[in-house]
């Protein structure tokens, strides 16, 4: 069983969702839709598997009905057609007491511009989940300056929010959703906000905190070098249609259509692909000029050892961690692997 | 069948207004005393097409006297509970404030301010002298512009109770707020006699009128702003309190309520604000306070008189509005960002 199973959902916003339905099942483009109807599809037959303790990331354009999606997951809105199962359970079966509790202990969020509550201080933020929860104030406080050590803003936790700059508010949204140690994290365009350094500083953070928490992460994301960088797997989606599942490189190497194309056609495709991905096998690599060569870890990315690829001239031999030959790379494979198509 | 319904509500409606419409006329030209005597009168088209025909009158008048009349018979006993009611908390806390010494009074107004302003000196200062000033200009007044504030107190707070529960409603739900909105532009243009005079009716004469006429003047901006703040709060962090599971009762009271709490702070300055402007009106219903020495100075054409009595309600507003003012500027502070020192 999946952690997270998205099945046909559907999302159609406007006037009476429920009969523009058909029209879409069968086929009408957005464009379509809104012209003849006046109303906008939001999801088109969208369907998703996220596995425990994963980052998918979901990338688009604006407008493509990310946010909508990562919104169906905790209800905070409705699909048209379709089921959302967490864990089985399928989250339109939940009535109002079942959604709260729900939300309260599954699942936490972080919002694109914080959300964070500018009445309360920052521990009082970051301790909501916790107060929603019914937690006493003391377990609440001091599992709260847990997590704000955690994200690194000790020493702030009373300041209120407008007193803090961007970034530093966007760690007190993630620390508000650590705080409730809920299985899912749902990240809506989490660091979109923020500037390039500060952007890369949290995606390390992220980074950092989930190979230590393993949890179930949904990433939303407008931003190709962010998603390669954080997801395990990474879901396009364009006007509402899931173009393309796969791992990073399957994005890259294997394009699904023109407009994931035209989206990974600009990737520095060096800093994202392994080795082990190019490598010719041990057991093929007949008529490879073997002498001289150069030992390459197959996790390393092309970028750390081309430059001395190219000072040399030479081939590259791909070992594994115990030092076991896996495969060899010549400048054919490289040149294959980097060069746009 | 409920399809049908749906879809062709606007025009069901169409026929529903036409239908009274024509009853209405009929109506109308049944209770009318003036009648065109034959089908040949109506020929003479110059004779009605110029002037409004008299068989063309509406009996509301009628209408309205007689329910009135019988509205006041049945549930006047209520309005009189109502009455008696109001009174009693109005000369309450008239004979507080009278009976207290009037230094006592003006220091604790003074210390109101300076919590409400978040402890600034220079708007207590203020306060201090704006409330000395009523009395200083004619010992009379004194005694007066406390009645004055004792009807308007009353007024305002029928107003919270009322205003701010409503605007709660409205904000939660289009329909309620579909169906206050227009009563609310009513209760804002309808002339204000057109009120007096039916709670004179209904609650004779004096300080429950005023109260009454009061509330209707003063509480539309207390709804709009009430709705008006809740609706604002930035949607991002609605979702943020729903996501972490709040019900509605803990999203309303811990974060909506909260976060609306400037504009319904600029709603009850404004509602104090506007019940100040009632008080002269009122004054023509025989409540005493500030307002009959503003009618006296106006019926004896006493221009010193009147810009007095006038002068002392500008003073009773600044003090009211600098309080009421103050605490929500105090709340938006803690909210900005903090100002760099240089």
């Amino acid at each position: 069983m999946s952690k997270i199973e998205i099945n046909n959902v559907y999302k159609i916003f406007g006037q009476r969702p429920s009969e523009v339905l058909p029209m879409v099942k069968n086929g009408a483009t957005k464009e379509q839709v809104l012209e003849e109807t006046g109303h906008t599809v939001g999801l088109d037959n969208v369907s998703i598997k996220i596995e425990e303790g994963e980052t998918f990331v979901c990338m688009g354009l604006s407008g493509s009905g990310k946010s909508t999606l990562i919104r169906h997951l905790n209800r905070l809105i409705d699909p048209t057609d379709g089921e959302v199962l967490i864990e089985g359970t399928n989250v339109m079966s939940l009535n109002t007491e079942q959604l709260i509790d729900f939300r309260r202990h599954k699942m936490s969020m972080v919002f694109q511009r914080f959300g964070l509550f500018p009445h309360k201080t920052v521990i009082q933020n970051v301790g909501y989940g916790l107060e929603m929860q019914g937690i006493e104030p003391e377990k609440r406080n001091s599992v709260a300056m847990e997590k704000i050590e955690a994200v690194g803003l000790n020493g702030f936790e009373n300041q209120f929010p407008a007193q803090l700059s961007g970034g530093m508010q966007q760690r007190v949204g993630l620390a508000r959703a650590l705080a409730t140690n809920t299985d899912i994290m749902l990240m809506d365009e989490a660091f979109s906000a923020l500037d390039p350094l500060i952007r890369s500083d949290m995606q390390k953070q992220l980074l950092d905190l989930q190979a230590e928490l393993k949890k179930t992460i949904v990433f939303i994301t407008h931003d190709l070098d962010e998603s390669l960088r954080l997801g395990d797997h990474i879901g396009i989606l364009n006007a509402g249609k899931l173009v393309q599942v796969g791992t990073p490189v399957d994005i890259i190497m294997n394009p699904a259509d023109d407009y994931v194309e035209a989206f990974v056609k600009d990737v520095n495709r060096a800093k994202v692909i392994k080795a082990k991905i190019i490598m010719v096998p041990a057991a093929q690599a007949n008529g490879i000029d073997k002498t001289n060569l150069i030992k390459v870890h197959e996790d390393q990315f092309i970028e750390e050892f081309l430059p001395k690829v190219v000072c040399n001239n030479s081939n590259c031999e791909v070992v594994d961690r115990q030092g076991n030959t896996k495969g060899y790379i010549t400048n054919k494979e490289l040149q294959k692997s980097l060069s746009k198509s | 069948m409920n399809k049908i319904l749906r879809e062709n509500k606007r025009q069901i409606f169409n026929v529903i207004l036409l239908a009274l419409f024509v009853y209405l006329l009929v109506i109308s030209y049944g209770a009318s005393k003036y009648k065109p005597e034959s089908i040949s009168e109506l020929k003479d088209i110059g004779s009605w097409l110029n002037n409004w025909p008299k068989w063309l009158d509406l009996p509301l008048m009628d209408w309205i006297n007689d329910w009135f009349a019988k509205f006041n018979e049945k549930y006047g006993i209520i309005f009189e509970v109502i009455n008696n009611f109001l009174l009693g908390m109005v000369m309450g806390l008239k004979k507080f404030l009278v009976k207290a010494p009037w230094p006592a009074v003006i220091v604790g107004v003074s210390i109101l301010a300076y919590f409400a302003s978040g402890r600034k000196m220079g708007t207590t200062i203020f306060v201090f002298f704006c409330t000395f000033f009523i009395g200083f200009l004619h010992p009379r007044f004194w005694d007066k512009a406390i009645e004055t504030t004792a009807i308007m107190l009353i007024g305002i707070f029928l107003c919270l109770i009322i205003g701010i529960p409503l605007g709660i409603l409205m904000s939660r739900s289009t329909r309620v707020r579909d169906t206050v909105l227009p009563v609310l532009d009513t209760m804002q243009t309808i002339p204000s006699f057109c009120y007096l005079i039916p709670g004179i009716m209904l609650f004779g004469l004096g300080a429950v009128p005023a109260i009454i006429a009061t509330f209707i003047y003063a509480v539309p901006p207390l709804v709009r702003l009430t709705d008006l703040g809740i609706r604002l709060v930035d949607t991002e962090v609605i979702e943020a309190a729903d996501a972490f599971g709040a019900s509605k009762k803990q999203k309303l009271l811990g974060v909506q309520l909260p976060l609306a709490l400037p504009n319904i702070m600029q709603g009850i300055n404004q509602c104090t604000m506007m019940a100040l402007a009632m008080v002269v009106i009122a004054s023509m219903i025989g409540t005493r306070g500030l307002g009959d020495e503003v009618l006296l100075g106006l019926q004896q054409l006493n221009v010193g008189r009147a810009a007095e009595a006038g002068i002392a309600i500008v003073l009773l507003a600044i003090v009211l509005d600098r309080i009421t003012q103050a605490y929500g500027e105090t709340l938006q502070e803690r909210r900005a960002p903090v100002k760099k020192k240089k």
